[in-house]
């Protein structure tokens, strides 16, 4: 037996030891507590968050007609970290894509500036909107391309080919958008314009996500804690919009071959019943991978078929105004009821008329005749009833007050309230603007004669002249056009400055237009109507034709404003689409055969006759 | 002979307490770690890994009862023919094993296939301790330590021949053994600093020095040898004096050469070793002056550094084998293939660091349930319990096995017998080897070396041979209380 020396070396070796256990400790604290990149690594290693785009809300018309639903497509998305052995050649032929897109479309996902969401571990989309056709052949084969995947999505589809600009499109999410709402993410996509784009937050539903239990070779094992964890898809809310989709129809079948827009409203609610303007598009065009191309010819097409000409374009109303501006004499006390004016027809000085009757001629003559002096004398005397004042003051203080009741009808501004997704605010010109242009004391009644019958510096979109014959319609107010048939819209009435007693004489006149005046080929028989042509010169080609009116007279139903740009005289084409549109929607169907298809077949200018 | 009730009354209960945990929370961890979603096994079923060692187990437990049954004194006499047959088999294994996973460690008998090289571990602690016991044995006296370095070395070269090379380097651990009784503690400092010498050439080879020949690796190895110099001269020896020198003298010849770098191409290489070298000259003419005989030694230990990692590079590239080295580059952070080499250890890092405090619950890892983790019930065990049971539990295994070792050493110096102290010593070598290395491996701190956590990783050979190793363990010190 050998003495038991070295004994102290027991303390060196239990050192030793505990100094490696107590390193691999800290070593464990640091990786299990410290450390939080493993866990997100084993986040992207076994989890494979899938997801499940819910479908979209389905839009009707104000009967109940399906408008726009879904049907389902396919995205291809890729994880990146994931392919392995891409035989990029063969992968292309699958997909039926050019290779030069391929390394196109790779460029642009690991780009950060276009995708800031890029990472190689999360999926991205390679492609969108493929219909079940186009993918069957990469359905078959993506066993062959790890790292790729096919995602389950919808694409809008129509069943009429109308009311694209209501509508709008669905397009993919900009930059811009994925910073503002973390909702979205690259590849997504989101209403751009119409009431897709308005009411995109009612309609796009909440994303679901299901979690895929994922192993080392990248095979589905499954469901993560047996979908516990996952997130249901909500689908998106339905929509009915206040479009009756057969008058649409027919607005549109009546404007083909035209350039111009027709806006018709059911006067108590402010319910936009159609909103029409040609040139225009198929809405299904718009739709999946072919929708960039299309886009682009539409951008690039001279007559502008993307610009929606009911609420963005913006015209002297002319004649049309009429009614209006005797509504503002009336108010104001520049003229009443009984008020006669001379004319000498064409030799009327300084605005010549341009029809013949006698002389002095009554309100509701100079409605039905539309008589430009009587107009211009209603102006003058409504502007200049204190004569002109101290530096004008008293002129200025009423075309203030002609200003502001312009301004109650909905004039010179927008519809703050609405839900349309572009609108402008037309024009009312201010004292300001006179005052620069004519100087403090430059300018009175005579200079700005022109306002008088609705030309010169007043300009009103299609939409504000409908909006204004809802508000004779109703004796003074209007409710803010819109297109949701179920929102509060309603609860805001705007009541003009115009008092209610002031309309029935106007609606009167307006009712002789289809009586006797220019409106009395289109008269619906049977029916009382209201309306007033205008033919307003423009620095570009013809005349346009206008035409504005409702009916019926008493409880009327609709409002309509019709503008046919350089088509010569009102009563042409404006009268005859209007006095259609409301046969449509009165007695809801057109039995005046003849009319609709002279006019529906009327092509006007070539470029934008429907193919 | 047979004193059952004194085997009972005297065994360490606490020992094998702590044995009977860690062999069922390793059972429960390897049903964790095979289990697979598409077939739930019951932990009983024998067509799966849990069950299987479920077997493994009980004959484990029915092996460590015969050797409580055996007499203290069979390990001793038969220590030499133990070791003798063990080598044999190990020689066998090497002609007859069929090739696995580029290793012919494997002896097939028929549905049982066992490890040898895992009964050697058994058979040199065994033979050591009967060596080192012997009447008059001196570490110092080379007819004593050569055979002993033998006894080591035998089974270490055929389990290299069987290309086992983790199973082999397990040997290196009786070193620590031989320290305990007496082998010089400069020599296990002087393995240390050759393994940080090798670490600092390998991972900086590849650096070149900006402007001039060589690299930073030679460099700073040198640099590493002459502050070891120094501190020994002047901390340990206190010869200020000679140290100051030194450290001038190296300063000097080091702005010498970067002075000349600016005219002639100065290989930095070759001046490192240039001044190690001249320094090994300087000691020993010191020696040869003063005759402090405290020189001689460190002066040939610096040549022999010189040459160790001058050579290292061709060490590495011609002695290990490729995959080795990758594993190594790899700790090294030499190499960053997370696809490739790397994969493992970064798959491991993830699900254990996935874990968080409190883990994610029995059987509900994500990492080792869809195999991310490769070998996750035999060598990457581990990373089962960090994942699954988190930080508290992957401690709690650690605690466990430091409580067991802690234990160890304690019944090894309460043997009255040295053979009993030094096989003591030899097991608590063995399964702190294995701990360092698996744990460490699969926390990314240690080389890739393929050897089984004690009593956790699946596998009947690695349960058996620690089984056998910690109850002859008991066994003998269960006779200390036994009238001799
Ligand atoms: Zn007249």
């Amino acid at each position: 037996m050998r003495n038991n020396t070295f004994q102290d070396r027991r303390w060196v070796i239990a050192g030793i030891f505990s100094v490696i256990i107590l390193i691999y400790i800290i070593r464990l604290f640091s990786l299990q507590i410290v450390e939080t990149k493993y866990k997100i690594g084993a986040d992207s290693n076994a989890l494979l968050k899938k997801t499940i785009y819910p479908p979209r809300g389905l839009i009707y018309d104000r009967n109940n007609t399906l408008l726009v639903y879904n049907r389902p497509a396919y995205d291809i998305a890729m994880i990146l970290r994931e392919i392995t052995d891409l035989d990029t050649l063969e992968f292309c032929n699958t997909l039926n894509i050019t290779k030069d897109y391929f390394c196109e479309r790779m460029k642009d996902i690991k780009d950060r500036k276009k995708n800031p969401g890029f990472s190689v571990y999360t999926p991205q989309i390679f492609m969108t909107q493929l219909y079940a056709d186009e993918i069957a052949n990469m359905q078959q084969n993506i066993y062959r391309y790890p790292g790729f995947y096919i995602q389950n999505r919808t694409l809008r589809e129509y069943t009429f080919p109308y009311a694209a600009h209501v509508f709008g499109s669905i397009g993919e999410v900009s930059r811009s958008d994925i910073e503002r709402d973390p909702y979205y993410r690259q590849g997504d996509y989101s209403g751009r314009d119409g009431v897709e784009f308005t009411y995109e937050e009612h309609l796009r539903g909440e994303k679901g996500v299901e979690i895929l239990l994922r192993d080392s070779k990248g095979r589905i094992r499954g469901k993560y804690r047996d979908g516990d964890a996952d997130e249901v898809p909500i689908a998106g809310k339905n929509l009915t919009l206040t479009i009756d989709i057969q008058l649409q129809k027919i607005g549109e079948e009546l404007l083909n071959g035209k350039i111009g827009s027709i806006v018709a409203i059911e006067p108590q609610t402010g319910e936009i019943l159609s909103m029409v303007t040609n040139p225009g598009y198929d809405p299904s065009i718009l739709v999946g991978r072919s929708r960039s191309k299309n886009y682009n010819e539409l951008v690039n097409d001279p007559a502008k078929p993307l610009l929606n000409r009911a609420t963005l374009a913006q015209y002297s109303p002319g004649s049309t105004f009429k009614p209006i501006q005797a509504l503002i004499c009336l108010q104001l006390g520049g003229i009443n009821e009984h008020t006669r004016f001379p004319c000498n027809g064409e030799n009327s000085v300084p605005i010549r008329c341009s029809h013949y009757h006698g002389s002095p001629v009554s309100l509701l003559n100079a409605i039905e005749q539309s008589c430009n002096p009587y107009f211009w004398q209603a102006f003058r005397a409504t502007l200049e009833k204190d004569g002109y004042g101290e530096k004008n003051s008293s002129f200025k203080t009423n075309y203030q007050a002609w200003m502001d009741a312009l301004y109650s009808f909905g004039f010179g501004h927008k519809f703050e309230d609405s839900d349309l997704f572009e609108h402008v605010k037309g024009n009312i010109p201010t004292q300001n603007y006179f005052n620069r242009y004519f100087g403090e004391t430059g300018w009175r009644a005579l200079t700005i004669r022109s306002l008088s019958i609705g030309q010169g510096e007043v300009l009103a979109t299609p939409l504000q002249l409908a909006n204004v014959m809802a508000i004779i319609a109703n004796q003074g107010y209007y409710i803010t056009p819109h297109l949701n048939k179920s929102d509060t819209m309603l609860l805001k009435k705007h009541v003009t400055a115009v008092d209610s007693s002031c309309f029935p004489i106007v609606t009167e006149g307006m009712w002789r237009v289809f009586e006797y005046g220019t409106g009395r080929y289109y008269k619906i028989p049977g029916l009382d109507m209201c309306g007033k042509t205008g033919t307003v010169q423009n620095n570009f080609g013809k005349d346009h034709s206008l035409f504005v009116g409702f009916a019926p007279r008493e409880n009327p139903v609709i409002a309509i404003a019709v503008v046919v740009e350089n088509a010569g005289f009102g009563a042409t084409w404006a009268a005859p689409i209007a006095s259609l549109m409301m046969e449509q929607y009165i007695l809801g169907k057109i039995d005046r055969h003849y009319l609709f298809d002279r006019i529906s077949t009327s092509i006007l200018n070539p470029d934008v006759q429907k193919r | 002979m047979f004193k059952r009730d004194s085997v009972t009354y005297s065994i360490d209960w606490l020992v094998l307490l702590l044995y009977f945990t860690l062999v069922i929370m390793g059972w429960f961890n390897i049903y964790g770690a095979s289990y697979d979603l598409d077939h739930e096994g019951s932990m009983f079923n024998f067509d799966f890994r849990a069950g299987k060692q479920f077997v493994w187990i009980i004959t484990a437990f029915v092996i460590g009862g015969v050797i409580l049954l055996l007499d203290y004194r069979f390990f001793n006499y038969f220590a030499y023919y133990i070791y003798a047959l063990t080598i044999l088999l190990l020689i066998v294994t090497i002609f007859i094993a069929p090739e696995i996973k580029g290793s012919r460690s494997w002896l097939v008998m028929g549905p049982i296939s066992i490890q040898p090289a895992e009964l050697a571990k058994v058979s040199t602690a065994l033979v050591i301790a009967k060596w080192m016991s012997r009447y008059n044995f001196k570490m110092k006296a080379l007819r004593d330590f050569i055979p002993l370095i033998f006894f080591i070395l035998l089974p270490f070269g055929l389990i290299v021949l069987q290309k086992e090379i983790g199973s082999a380097l397990v040997f290196t651990t009786f070193l620590l053994v031989l320290y305990r009784e007496g082998m010089k503690g400069e020599i296990l400092l002087m393995l240390s600093l050759f393994i940080v010498l090798f670490i600092v050439v390998l991972k900086y080879s590849a650096t070149p020095i900006t402007n001039a020949e060589g690299t930073w690796g030679l460099v700073l190895a040198m640099g590493i040898v002459l502050i070891s110099q120094f501190v020994y001269a002047y901390f340990v020896n206190h010869h200020k004096k000679e140290s100051w020198i030194l450290a001038g003298g190296v300063t000097l010849l080091s702005l010498i050469s970067i002075v000349l770098n600016k005219w002639v191409t100065v290989n930095f290489d070759y001046v490192a070793i240039a001044i190690t070298a001249a320094t090994a000259l300087y000691w020993l003419i010191i020696e040869l002056i003063k005759r402090y005989k405290k020189y001689l030694f460190p002066a040939f230990m610096t040549l022999v550094a010189i040459g160790f990692c001058f050579t290292s590079d061709q060490i590495f590239n011609r002695v290990l084998e490729p995959h080795q080295q990758v594993r190594i580059k790899i700790l090294l952070n030499m190499e960053d293939d997370l696809m490739g080499a790397g994969y493992n250890v970064n798959q491991s890092k993830i699900a254990i660091g996935s874990g968080g405090f409190w883990g994610k619950g029995f059987l509900n890892g994500t990492q080792t349930k869809l195999k991310y983790v490769p070998e996750q019930d035999t060598d990457f065990i581990f990373c089962t319990i960090g994942e699954e049971h988190g930080f508290v539990g992957s401690v709690l295994v650690l605690i466990l096995y430091w409580w067991l070792l802690m234990r160890i050493l304690s019944m090894a110096e309460r043997q009255k017998e040295a053979f009993h102290r030094i096989y003591a010593y030899g097991v608590a070598s063995l399964l702190f080897f294995h701990v360092m290395i698996n744990v460490g491996m699969v926390l990314g701190v240690m080389p890739v070396i393929g050897i089984p956590l004690p009593f956790f990783s699946y596998g009947g050979s690695s349960l058996w041979s620690f089984t056998i190793l910690l109850f002859i363990l008991l066994r003998l010190d269960a006779s200390r209380l036994e009238r001799r």
